[in-house]
Parts: structure tokens; sequence; C-alpha cells
């Protein structure tokens, strides 16, 4: 018998069926009106803050226009703290039943009976949750970005512009971050509520307790190293969270002056022209391993859930 | 006959250590309704899925259209129309939309879809619910859509699991009439189900499933013939007459006359002899009540091969 180590056909015939099936659901659901809705009034709420806060003290800033995006006024956080709080949750409203879904409806192997691989119903819904994503982060960019105009009157550089494009950029690779992470839980749990849960609990988790975990977990690996190495092993750690990743690439992208993202010894100071920004290209190369982890961690928990996928039982 | 339409020869199915389906061979002809019959759990669904490559085979062989389903899944399931056990739609789908999105996957033409969606729901009768949401469906409107969907496909054989499984029997003597619709346009089908004397009737050979393997096969009234022990069997209702029960057993031709209840017998007999046993109970004097030949019901099959097979596992 002959027997064929590849298989036939492409893994991506019926890929943009998928796609553009459940970008319709996504967009036309009631779950996302709402979590749109909330994020659009929570922006709006910040950025008036901080304008406000920004009129208040109008420094000879540079880069007044980034000072949208970080500023915080009591009692609100900034639009960036809001984002790196409500990203997540929307990436996970809109995974967490993405493919358990399709179990309790009982229409997963009806649909692959379809001449589809489960390749393309997978990959299909995370293209698709991450279109819905950008769509809606683009809206809130461009909704921050004129509200700016407005109300602050000053027309914003162009390294401003390209530096605030770059943000946008790694929101949405962050929010692909938690999109692959809910999927993921979503292949592996057959109850939508469970994987919802349980998404949501290691968010808080990653979010929350684990940055301050992190030098505990440092000090109980290394008890005898000295101090540097501790503070750096916590710091490793730490960047275990996606949350931590991102804080950390808006704090180099956003505030040019940042020169580092760890720490530093005097010595390696010296010479600095300290508050000085660094050129777009500069601040980009110290987020570089940020970002590059955060895509990383896209695809390896969208690899992780394709294995769970490809192996697992479609019956009911 | 031609080339089997569907062949399986010793298809089996581990799950570690417990062997769900264990070295089932049989072949579906062309044009032919072949029925899995067994109880839950006795492996007919799990070799569906196998032979539609939606689960791995663990040893064995399967052949849909000459093609190996684990090899070349996309040819299978382009040719196959499947419908699972309690088939699923998308609820806040229409019906039509719901095909509309099956076709895509497909890979039909939009020009084509239309046209084909409209005669497949014609045929089930569903055309006037074909804008209405599926979650207003009852179960079995549901399955009347499943096999709109496999007429919509132009598929060459129809997998059908459990196809009448949770319907009122108006709405499963229905969807066995659109069984039998489906196989006199050409179509071969492949169905499953545990209500045996249901499908008894639409299907021209039966495989009978126990604990994962295929314990009886054929015509019913080939199984009959093997499991009742041939012969016909007339039952008898008639009133006084002299020692009927003895002048029935004289005659000749009658093996054996049992009395279940007072002027109630059973013949078993070479032939029918339902003529000789009449002029018999009149000639004694009886006014005969009811007079009736017994069709083999694979009900009646079943419960008699195990009992069989019982008596052997107690007398070795």
């Amino acid at each position: 018998m002959q027997r064929k180590a590849r298989r036939e056909g492409s893994p991506w015939q019926g890929l943009g069926v998928v796609t553009l099936k459940e970008l319709s659901d996504h967009l036309t659901s009631a779950r996302m009106r709402v979590l749109e809705w909330l994020v659009v009034l929570v922006a709006v709420a910040a950025v008036y803050a901080a304008i406000q806060q920004i009129r208040d003290v109008t420094a000879q800033d540079p880069f007044l226009f980034l000072r949208l995006f970080t500023t915080a006024r009591e009692p609100l956080p900034s639009f960036v703290s809001f984002l790196g709080f409500l990203v997540p949750l929307m990436a996970i409203g809109l995974g967490f039943d993405a493919v358990n879904g399709e179990h309790n409806r009982r229409t997963l192997s009806r649909i692959l009976s379809q001449p589809i691989y489960r390749d393309a119903l997978l990959f299909g819904k995370f293209i698709a949750g991450l279109l819905t994503m950008t769509v809606s982060l683009v809206v809130l960019w461009l909704l921050l970005i004129g509200l700016g105009l407005i109300m602050l009157g000053v027309p914003p550089g162009g390294e401003e512009m390209a530096r605030a494009f770059i943000f946008l950029l790694v929101t949405i690779a962050y929010a692909g971050v938690w999109l692959a992470l809910a999927m993921l839980f979503s292949v592996i749990f057959r109850s939508a509520a469970t994987a919802a849960l349980v998404t949501l609990g290691l968010w808080l988790f990653l979010t929350v307790i684990w940055p301050s975990l992190a030098p505990a977990v440092a000090l109980a690996l290394a008890p005898a190293g000295d101090q540097a190495t501790q503070v750096i092993a916590a710091q490793m750690l730490a960047r275990l969270s996606p949350s931590t990743l991102f804080a950390e690439i808006v704090l180099a992208i956003l505030h040019p002056a940042t020169r580092t993202l760890g720490p530093v010894y005097l010595s390696q100071l010296q010479g600095a022209v300290m508050g000085a920004p660094l050129p777009l290209s500069q601040s980009v190369l110290v987020a570089w391993p940020q970002i590059v982890g955060l895509i990383a961690a896209t695809i390896l928990l969208f690899v992780g859930s394709y294995i769970v996928f490809q192996r697992q039982e479609v019956r009911a | 006959m031609s080339e089997p339409v569907v062949e399986a020869k010793g298809l089996t199915k581990r799950y570690g250590a417990a062997i769900a389906v264990n070295g089932v061979t049989f072949s579906v002809g062309e044009g032919e309704i072949f029925g899995l019959l067994g109880p839950n759990g006795a492996g007919k669904t799990t070799t569906i899925l196998m032979l539609l490559g939606l689960s791995d085979i663990s040893g064995g062989q399967a052949r849909v259209f000459g093609h190996d389903p684990a090899r070349n899944p996309l040819a299978v399931k382009r040719r196959v129309g499947y419908m699972p056990d309690t088939v699923g739609f998308y609820d806040n789908l229409t019906a039509a939309d719901n095909l509309h999105y099956t076709a895509r996957l497909m890979g039909l033409s939009a020009a084509e879809r239309g046209k084909k969606i409209r005669a497949a729901l014609a045929r089930v009768g569903l055309l006037e619910s074909a804008d209405k949401r599926v979650g207003a469906f009852s179960r079995g409107m549901r399955q009347r859509l499943g096999l709109a969907e496999i007429v919509m496909k132009d598929a060459r054989i129809a997998i059908l699991d459990e196809p009448t499984n949770g319907l009122d029997p108006q709405a499963s003597l229905e969807l066995l009439d659109l069984i039998r619709d489906l196989k006199a346009s050409g179509v071969s089908i492949l169905l499953s189900s545990h209500l045996l004397d249901r499908v008894q009737s639409v299907c021209d050979r039966v495989a009978l499933f126990n604990a994962g393997k295929i314990v009886l096969m054929g015509t019913v009234a080939e199984l009959g013939r093997q499991v009742l022990g041939g012969g016909y069997a007339v039952e008898i209702e008639a009133d006084g007459g002299n020692d009927l029960g003895k002048r029935l057993a004289a005659l000749s031709g009658v093996r054996n006359v049992s009395e279940p209840e007072p002027g109630r017998w059973r013949l078993l007999c070479e032939r029918d002899m339902r003529a000789d046993a009449a002029a018999e109970v009149v000639s004694a004097g009886g006014r005969l009540k009811q007079l009736s030949l017994d069709h083999p019901s694979l009900e009646n099959i079943y419960t008699r091969y195990f009992q069989n097979a019982q008596e052997v596992a107690h007398a070795a």
C-alpha cells in the first residue's frame, strides 16, 4: 500500500469562510457591544481626566501628546492602565467559548465533516477574534487622538504619532496573548463557564499577584545570591506575565526618556544626560525583547491549543 | 454488485487499554441502506467517526470511495454527508444562513448556493421556515435541516448517526420517509440506531453491534433464519374445540406447539401453515378468532441472540 507522509489539500481551505463567519458573529454579539461601550466610556473618562491634568501642569514637554496616554488624575487611572486592564477582559470575553461553544451547540462534528481541516476552524476563530480586537482598538485609538486634538489644541509631532502607532500595534499583540490563552482553555475545558473562570483566574494571578510574588520566588530560588542578582532574577520572573511585559513596553515607547527597563549600576550611568529623550529607534530597541516576548507567547499559546485540538475527540 | 462505497476491514479503535471498536468488518454497497444497530456505547458512533477521518484509526482499514479517511480526509469529506447524533446548528442564524455557511465551507459558488439551498430546504419541507432562526426549531426540524445539508452537498453517501433519536413517532416516520426518498435518488446510506424496530423498516442490510464487535450481519430475513432457527411462527387464537393443541401438533410440518395462555397457541412450522392450521381448528369444532404469521423482528432477533449466547456461556 502506498502511504503518503503529507496530507492532501491545503490546511487553509475554508479559513476565510470561518473567519468571516466568526467575525460577523463577534461584531453582532451582545457581548461585544457591552464590552465596546465599556471600553469607550472608560477611555473617554480617562482622557478627559488626563487633559484636565495636562492643562494644569502645562510644562514645556516636547511629547505633550503622548502624555494623553499616560497621565493619570486621581481617582482615575491613565488610559494606558485602563487598556492594560480592559484589553485582556475583552480578549477573554471573545475567546473563552470559541471551541467548547461549538461542542456544546453540537455543531463541531457537523462543521468538521465538511471538507476542511481542523486548522482552518481554530485559526479562523483566532484571526476573527484578533480582527475584532483590532477594529475596536483602532477605533479607540483614533477616538483618543481626535479628542486630544480637539481638547488640547496642539497637533502631535511625527515622532509622537509613530510612537502612538507602535503602542497601538503592541496593544493588539497584547490582546493576542490573552485571546490565545482564552482559546487554549476553551479547547481544554468542555464547559465554557469553567474555561472563562480559569482564564480570568489566571489573568488576575498574572496581573495582580505574580508581580508582587516574583521577588519572594526569586529569594526562595537564589537565597545566597547578592542583591543585584536577586533584583534581576525577580524582574525576569515578573516578565513571565504578559501584563509586566506590556507595562514595560508602554514605559519605553510612551516615555521617550526611558533608557533601560532593568536595574543599572551607577557606573553605567556615567556620561548619560538624564531626562533627555531617546530617538524612536532606540526606544523600540529598549523594548524589543518585551515585544518579541509578547508575540512569542501568543504563538506558543496558539500552538498549544492547536496541538490539544488536533488530538481531541470531536464526539460530544 | 459494483464496488462498495464504504468498506471497513478489521477496523479497531483503542482508548488506552479499553477497546471501543474491535475488528469491525463490513461494506456498504451502492444505493443501499445499511444499518449499524446496537445499544448505546457499542461503538457505532466511533466507527462512523473513523470512517469520516474525524477520529484516528488504531488498527485495520477503512475505505470510502476507495479513499483512506486517515490519509485523504478532504477527499472523503467532500463526498460524504454526515449528520451527527442530535445535530446542532447556530441558533442565532436562520436555517438558510446555517446552510450558507456550510455551503461556503464546501466551496460552492455563490450562484450555486442560493439555488441548492432552496431546493434542499424544499425537499425536506422546510422552505417556509428558511428565514426563521434555528433557535425556534423543534428537534424534528433540526434533523430535517441536517438532511437538507446532505441533500445540498450532493453527497453520494449519507452517514446518519441516530437520525430518529429523540423524535416523536410522527416526526421519526417523516424522517424515515425522507431517508427512503434519499435512497430513491441514488444515495447510499449508512445509519446507526439503537432503536431496532424503528429503523428495521428502512434498512436493506444491518449489522448488529455489541461491545465493539459486529455480532450479526445480513438482511433482516437472513438474520431471522439464522437466529430464530428459520421456520415460521404461526399464532392462533381460538375458542372451543377439543384438544386443539394436540391436533395442531399432529399436523405434518409442525415442529412445536406452545400455549402461552389458554386459547392461544404458537406453532413453529417448516412452512407457512396458516391455511392448514385454520382448517384444523375449524374441523375440530373451534371458532377461529385470530391467525397471524410472525415476521422476524430485529428486537426478537437481538434478544434471542443474546439469550442463546448466554445459554452457551452458561453451558460451557
